[in-house]
């Protein structure tokens, strides 16, 4: 889960990494009442999930409380990159001597952490990686030695840091290595860390994106779900426990395990090439052991979606036979059926691997007239973009 | 031979008094692999179905030569599960536990690459058959037969697919190494062992979207591998910054495209099907020529 500045800084604060005060808030009035209680010059900033705000117009400096709610109410409700403004920050505009770069993240490919540093903050830092490499510092971080005032002395001198600063951002590495490990973050990102004119160090921005396999050990991570721009069939889904993404297109997916899942868009996307670009309408795995009630919420979730005009269930049956998973889907039409919502869109199915042979039986003597049984993977998505698409 | 696991490996079950590990444990017997050992703290003296059960794995190993452990311990126990897996100096650990943090993952990973006795595959995997000779974890082994194509893959499902689509041919041996971030096992390990192995003809690799692994393996490929390899990827319709199931899957800016992959992977001369089944039919190719 990806955090917005404002939730960043707030674990930032936790974990003692120098921050400038600040809050966050819904409307004009309030930024202004922030602003008088700061009394100096702040700045309003947009919180959205995407980088460029700046540019977009999302960042302003304001002298005085009217100034604020003015940019508030301007930058309020601004789309930037396809992402709204619900909430702008208000915090104390610092006066800025020099802007750094700082970060960890997960290196998947030396399955351990990197710390990156630069002492060319301010700018998008994948623009310095590109244009000057040697300006970007990147150390290897070991799992289990963590960064320890070795570790960040080390960090500091391969990205030049100068004297009068080294030690301080040795010390900020160190507290956000803290937030890295103590919040399961899998990135934290200080852009830009600053030097104020007097010489200290402070987190001006953070993006920090957290583990939800971790959640289990941090209650508080579930308060910084941002249920606001979840999409409400993806909210219903996620009540029921259902890994479930809404996409853009008309084909209704339910199917067993990520891998075959995504694939199985693919297969509908490449099908539907031929049918006036028929796409699929979301991402549904419902799971490597998938019993009958798992497939009977999938169904209604996915047949209730206005956008869905035909579903595809694609099951290989490993561990979860392909029976049981029959029983889901007749079970699901019948339960429907009795709340009064019964199924008029097509649903194609396409069943294989343990028990198969039962599975089919079953969707056959069934006799609903939505269900489609076709043999193989490649032919069922034809068969479901040329229902959709017609 | 096969890669990894073979008729000589005797499992220990780690998690095997839970009911996924009872229930695993016996599918793996049935479909004839040597399971000597089930390992469950404060549990010694019982049994499951006549195997054993240790409080420690170093004890299980040295009772009944137990070689290779499959871990099916939860999320919040894995860690310590792993780490003493390696302790007690296992040369393989599947860890079939889905829902690992990464902080964990990354510990006990490096854990064991400092020891550097122990190989990790997974975690968040449906583990590794030998077809024949032995199957350690929760991949069904009816759906093929023994053969000669070796297969990886980041996903469960899709290789069942496979392994099912080309049963005609078989298989010497199945590697699901896990969409987890991080993964003690990767596509490169297993071109690599397939490629010297005398049992296996030619290579099915199934990546998706997310992270550069099938870059770097498209890149060894080219360097390392002479026998036929055919590829397939998924997620070519996933949008960027979603995570699609796996933990491991999500498309960050320019970074992790399957097109991307696809492209890596043809330049070395891997041929790329655009469905499962248009793969199989592509490895048929090569195994019927």
């Amino acid at each position: 889960m990806d955090l917005f500045e404002y939730q960043a800084k707030y674990l930032f604060g936790e974990h003692e990494v120098p921050v400038v005060p600040g809050e966050v808030v819904t409307t004009p009035e309030m930024a202004a009442e922030v602003a008088g209680k700061i009394g100096t010059t702040v700045v309003v900033k947009a919180q959205v999930k995407t980088g460029g705000r700046g540019k977009a117009g999302g960042v302003k400096l304001a002298t005085n409380p009217d100034e604020a709610a003015n940019h508030a109410k301007n930058i309020l409700g601004m789309d930037i990159k396809g992402h709204t403004v619900h909430r702008v920050l208000v915090t104390e505009a610092a006066e800025i001597a020099d802007e750094y770069y700082v970060s960890f993240l997960l290196d998947r490919a030396e399955r351990a952490f990197l710390a990156m540093a630069s002492v060319e903050g301010g700018v998008e830092i994948e623009e310095v990686a590109a244009t000057n490499p040697e300006a970007l510092a990147k150390i290897r971080v070991d799992a289990i030695e963590g960064v320890d005032a070795a570790r960040a002395a080390q960090i500091v001198e391969a990205a030049n840091f100068p004297a009068e600063v080294a030690e301080q951002v040795a010390v900020v590495l160190q507290k956000l290595w803290d937030v890295m490990i103590r919040e399961d973050a899998t990135l934290v990102e200080v852009n830009p860390l600053v030097k104020t004119p007097d010489g200290t160090v402070l987190a001006l921005d953070g993006k920090v994106t957290l583990d939800g396999n971790a959640d289990y050990r941090h209650a508080n991570h579930a308060d910084l779900v941002d249920t606001s721009s979840i999409d409400p069939i993806e909210l219903r889904a996620r009540d029921l426990d259902l890994n479930y993404v809404k996409l853009d297109g008309e084909v209704g997916i339910v199917g067993n395990g990520a891998g075959l899942v995504m694939s199985t868009l693919d297969v509908v996307a490449y099908a539907g090439e031929d049918f006036g670009g028929v796409e699929p309408a979301n991402f549904l795995d419902i799971g490597g052991g998938a019993s009958a009630e798992v497939m009977a919420n999938g169904l209604d979730i996915v047949l209730n979606d206005p956008s869905v005009r035909a579903v595809f269930v694609n099951v290989f049956g490993g561990i979860t036979a392909c029976d049981a998973v029959a029983n889901g889907i007749v079970g699901a039409l019948n339960m429907l059926a009795e709340k009064g919502e019964s199924v008029t869109k097509p649903i194609v199915c396409r069943i294989d691997g343990n028990n198969a042979a039962e599975g089919r039986r079953i969707l056959q003597e069934a006799e609903h007239d939505v269900i489609e049984l076709v043999e193989t993977m490649d032919g069922a998505a034809r068969r479901v973009a040329e229902l959709a698409g017609s | 031979m096969a890669i990894f696991l073979n008729s000589d490996s005797k499992i220990l079950v780690q998690g095997m008094t839970g009911s996924e590990g009872t229930k695993h444990t016996r599918r793996m017997v049935a479909s004839g692999a040597q399971v000597v050992a089930g390992v469950t703290p404060g549990k010694a003296g019982q049994e499951v179905d006549g195997i054993p059960v240790f409080d420690d794995v170093a004890a299980a190993m040295s009772e009944t030569g137990a070689n290779v452990s499959v871990v099916f311990v939860p999320p919040r126990f894995a860690k310590a599960a792993v780490e003493e897996a390696v302790d007690a100096q296992i040369p393989l650990a599947v860890v079939i536990t889905e829902g690992i943090p990464v902080h964990d993952t990354a510990s006990f990973f490096q854990y064991a690459r400092n020891a550097d006795l122990t190989r990790i595959i997974g975690p968040n995997c449906p583990g590794i058959i030998s077809p024949g000779q032995s199957n350690a974890g929760i991949i069904p082994a009816d759906i093929t037969q023994v053969g000669r194509i070796g297969l990886v893959s980041k996903s469960g499902t899709l290789t069942y697919q496979m392994m099912y689509e080309l049963r005609d041919i078989g298989f010497s041996t199945c590697v699901g190494i896990g969409g987890d971030p991080i993964i003690g096992t990767t596509h490169i390990d297993c071109l690599a062992a397939f490629q010297d192995d005398p049992e296996t003809d030619a290579i099915v690799m199934i990546g998706e979207i997310g992270g550069d692994a099938e870059e770097r393996a498209a890149a060894f490929i080219e360097q390392y591998v002479d026998k036929p390899v055919v590829g397939y990827v998924a997620g070519f319709t996933a949008p960027e910054g979603k995570t699609m199931g796996h933990a491991g899957a999500i498309v960050s800016g320019s970074a992790g495209t399957a097109a991307a992959k696809q492209e890596a992977l043809e330049a070395v001369g891997v041929k790329v099907g655009k469905t499962p089944s248009e793969t199989a039919d592509l490895m048929r190719k090569i195994m019927t020529r």
